[in-house]
């Protein structure tokens, strides 16, 4: 895997989320990304950021446009310092939730890309890494 | 920059969301959006979307509550102008937005909720939605 190009973005206020939405959003039409694999990258990744903010108070987002196997994509790394999660198998049952949402956020932020990975450890902290690809289903 | 407007137009409201959402500006919106309707006794609300080109759970959700509150008020949401890549994501994300009638665009939206209000105006049984233009 080659990083063609990379971009560090802090989230400490929810403001930051629109500023990270539209620079996601600039990488993705730079590599031809169709409009509805950049709305599903997207979405996941409000989904993903928000998860950040509300449970970890914010962190650090990585943008990077790759390119594997002739594929060229967008994997996003979202990392936090929060409180970790307990059970990663559960939170990525539909319909969970320890907040107040619709348990929708990991699940559902899976379903629309084509990679997801989560690592999380109880008071250190959540990686959570997602790849879409330019062209992939 | 933390407040939709929202105009009224005889019995409706009407609001043109061109700005990019996040969840403080959302809420603002499902608030100031129940107050008009109670304020100024308002049969239906419309919310146009076509500027939007992104609708998280959080933002689908504030779409559906404010369908159901302006519904216990008395007033009728339609939400028009989705963009289809929206509706794509929205139904694999997990929202299929069950319960908030939809139309293609502004004109289609306004017919829908004329229509809802003629109806109920004629016969008092309440309607079942036979006519959700969901097609």
């Amino acid at each position: 895997m080659i990083a063609l190009n990379r971009e560090i973005i802090e989230i400490a206020k929810e403001l930051d989320v629109v500023f990270f939405r539209q620079r996601l959003k600039e990488h993705a039409v730079k590599i031809g990304m169709s409009v509805l694999n950049q709305t599903k990258l997207i979405t996941a990744s409000s989904e993903l950021v928000r998860n950040m903010l509300k449970y970890a108070g914010g962190g650090q987002i990585c943008i990077e446009v790759i390119n594997e196997k002739m594929q060229i994509g967008i994997k996003v790394t979202f990392e936090d310092k929060g409180p970790g999660i307990p059970d990663i198998h559960k939170a990525m049952q539909d319909g969970f939730s320890t907040g107040k949402s619709l348990g929708l956020g990991l699940p559902g932020a899976k379903r629309l890309v084509n990679e997801f990975d989560i690592k999380s450890e109880i008071g250190k902290g959540t990686i959570v890494t997602i790849v879409r690809w330019k062209n992939g289903l | 920059m933390d407040r939709i407007p929202i105009l009224k137009m005889g019995n409706f409201l009407l609001v043109t969301i061109q700005v990019d959402m996040y969840d403080r500006l959302a809420l603002n919106l499902e608030n100031d959006l129940v107050t008009m309707i109670r304020r100024v006794e308002a049969k239906g609300v419309l919310i146009d979307i076509s500027a939007v080109s992104i609708v998280d759970s959080f933002m689908g959700r504030i779409l559906g509550n404010i369908a159901s509150m302006s519904k216990i008020l008395d007033a009728e949401t339609v939400v028009v102008g989705m963009q289809p890549a929206v509706a794509i994501t929205l139904v694999e994300l997990g929202l299929p937005l069950t319960g908030v009638h939809t139309a293609l665009d502004v004109e289609k939206g306004m017919i829908l909720l004329k229509n809802k209000l003629n109806l109920i105006e004629e016969d008092d049984d309440e309607d079942k939605d036979p006519d959700d233009s969901t097609e």
